[in-house]
C-alpha cells in the first residue's frame, strides 16, 4: 500500500463526504472502503483506536483521523492543484473559523431535529435555521465562501445539503423557505462533479434515517 | 508601519493563555485588553459577534476568534519559531490531538468538576479512557509537539496548571501515578522559560474555582 491512499468511510456520512470531495478536487486516485459501523472492522479499530469512527484516511500506511484534519492534510500534501485553503493568512483564519463553526453547530442541531419531538424539536429547528442564517450572512453575495473559488468552508458544509431533505421530512419544515441563498449556493456546488459524485442521494439518506430512528426507538 | 496587535483576554482564561504563550514564543509585542465577562465591552461584541468570547486577536483591524484558529493564524503570519512543523503528517497529528483536547478532555474535566454521584463516576470513567490515549501518545516524546513545543502543547497546556487547582478545590485525584508520562510533561511544560511565570495568580484561581465548586456542590 506504499504511496497508496485508502479511505475508510460510510456512504451516508457527511464527514466522509468532505474527504471524498477534497480527494476528487485534487484528482487523487484512492481505494474507497465502505465500513459496517455496527460491526467495526479490525482495520478501522486499528487505524482509529481513539474514536473508532470513520472517515479514516490512510496514506502510505499512516492513518489520519478527523475530517477537517484530513481535508487540510490533503490540501497540504497535494498542493499543486485546486487549493482549498486560501493563501492569505487572514482569509485562511476566516475559513478555519467558519469550518469550525460548521463542526460545532451543524451536526448537533441537525441530529436533534430527528432525535426529538414537540418543543425540543421546535427548539432544534430554530437553532438549526439560526446557524444556517449566520452561514448565509458569511456567504454574502459570493458564489462560494471566502469570495474566491470553491474551498475549505464549502467542502466542510455542502455534505449537509444531502441530509436537508431528511431533516425537513422529520421536522416538517422547509429549509429553502428560510435560507434561499444557502440553498442556491448548495445547488451551485452540486454543479461541480467532485461534489455531485461525493454526496449521497437525499432519498436514500432519508430511508437510512428512518431505519436509524427505528434502531434508536424514536417514533 | 506600526502594527496593531491587540489581544482581548481575561486574567484566568486558559484559552487566552494559549495566545499569550504563542506571542512569547515568537517574541511578538501586543496590547492586552482584559475583559470582564459579566460586562463585555462593545468592542469584544463587535469583534466576536458569533461567540462573544475571549480570546480575540485583532491584527491591523482584522479580528480573529477561537484560540486554535488564532494559533494557526499567528503561525501563518509570524514565521519565526514555528508552532507547527513542515511535515503534513506531523501537522495532522497535532491538529488531531488539539481537537481531542477540545472535544473530549475539556468537556470531561468540566463534568468531573461540576457533578457528583453516578454522573461523577461516569465522568471519571470517561476521563480515565481519555488519559489512556493521551499517555500512549506521549510515548517516545518529550513534548506533544515531539522534540519542540508545538500547537498541541499549547492546547494541552491548561492541564499543567488547572489539574492541581481542581484537585486542591475538589479533593479528587484527577491525574494520578497511572500516568507518569503525562505527569512528567506537566512538570516539563511548566518549567519552560516561555511558560514559567505566565500562570494566573494561584490564590486568585483557588478563590475563583472554590466559589464555582461550591456553586455546583451546595452544602447539604
Amino acid at each position: 500500500m506504499e504511496g497508496g491512499v485508502v479511505l475508510l468511510d460510510f456512504w451516508a456520512s457527511m464527514f466522509g463526504m468532505r474527504v471524498r470531495i477534497a480527494l476528487a478536487e485534487k484528482e487523487i486516485k484512492y481505494e474507497y472502503s465502505e465500513q459496517d459501523l455496527r460491526n467495526k472492522s479490525d482495520l478501522l479499530l486499528q487505524m482509529n483506536p481513539v474514536h473508532k469512527k470513520i472517515p479514516v484516511l490512510i496514506h502510505n500506511g499512516k492513518p489520519i483521523c478527523e475530517s477537517l484534519v484530513q481535508v487540510q492534510y490533503i490540501d497540504e500534501v497535494w498542493n499543486d492543484q485546486a487549493p482549498l485553503l486560501p493563501a492569505d493568512p487572514y482569509k485562511r483564519a476566516t475559513a478555519r473559523f467558519w469550518a469550525d463553526f460548521v463542526d460545532k453547530k451543524m451536526y448537533d442541531s441537525g441530529s436533534r431535529i430527528w432525535k426529538t419531538k414537540g418543543e425540543e424539536q421546535e427548539a432544534a429547528k430554530k437553532e438549526f435555521i439560526e446557524n444556517l442564517k449566520l452561514l448565509e450572512g458569511e456567504l454574502g453575495d459570493n458564489l462560494y465562501f471566502g469570495g474566491e473559488g470553491f474551498g475549505y468552508v464549502d467542502v466542510a458544509l455542502v455534505p449537509f445539503y444531502c441530509w436537508f431533505y431528511a431533516y425537513e421530512q422529520c421536522g416538517n419544515f422547509s429549509i429553502e423557505a428560510e435560507c434561499p441563498k444557502l440553498i442556491a449556493w448548495a445547488k451551485r456546488c452540486m454543479q461541480k462533479e467532485s461534489v455531485a459524485k461525493s454526496l449521497a442521494d437525499p432519498e436514500k439518506v432519508y430511508e437510512f434515517l428512518l431505519q436509524l430512528k427505528k434502531a434508536y426507538g424514536i417514533e | 508601519m506600526a502594527e496593531e496587535v491587540k489581544l482581548f483576554k481575561t486574567w484566568s482564561s486558559r484559552f487566552s493563555l494559549r495566545v499569550v504563550w504563542a506571542f512569547k514564543i515568537k517574541g511578538i509585542d501586543y496590547e492586552s485588553i482584559d475583559e470582564d465577562l459579566s460586562n463585555k465591552s462593545d468592542l469584544l461584541l463587535h469583534y466576536n459577534p458569533v461567540y462573544k468570547k475571549v480570546p480575540v486577536l485583532v491584527h491591523n483591524g482584522n479580528p480573529i476568534s477561537e484560540s486554535t484558529v488564532i494559533l494557526e493564524y499567528i503561525d501563518d503570519t509570524w514565521k519565526q519559531n514555528p508552532l507547527l512543523p513542515e511535515d503534513p503528517v506531523e501537522r495532522a497529528r497535532q491538529r488531531f490531538w488539539a481537537k481531542f483536547n477540545e472535544e473530549n478532555l475539556l468537556p470531561t474535566i468540566w463534568a468531573i468538576f461540576t457533578t457528583e454521584g453516578k454522573d461523577l463516576e461516569e465522568a471519571m470513567a470517561a476521563w480515565v479512557e481519555n488519559l489512556k490515549f493521551v499517555e500512549e501518545e506521549l510515548k517516545g516524546k518529550k513534548l506533544f509537539g515531539g522534540e519542540k513545543l508545538g500547537v498541541a502543547d499549547l492546547v494541552f497546556g491548561w492541564l499543567a496548571n488547572l489539574i492541581g487547582i481542581f484537585e486542591e478545590v475538589s479533593g479528587l485525584k484527577i491525574v494520578d501515578e497511572r500516568y507518569p508520562l503525562l505527569l512528567t510533561w506537566m512538570q516539563v511544560f511548566s518549567e519552560l522559560p516561555v511558560i514559567k511565570e505566565t500562570w494566573p495568580p494561584h490564590d486568585k484561581m483557588i478563590t475563583k474555582y472554590q466559589a464555582l465548586y461550591e456553586k455546583y456542590h451546595p452544602a447539604k
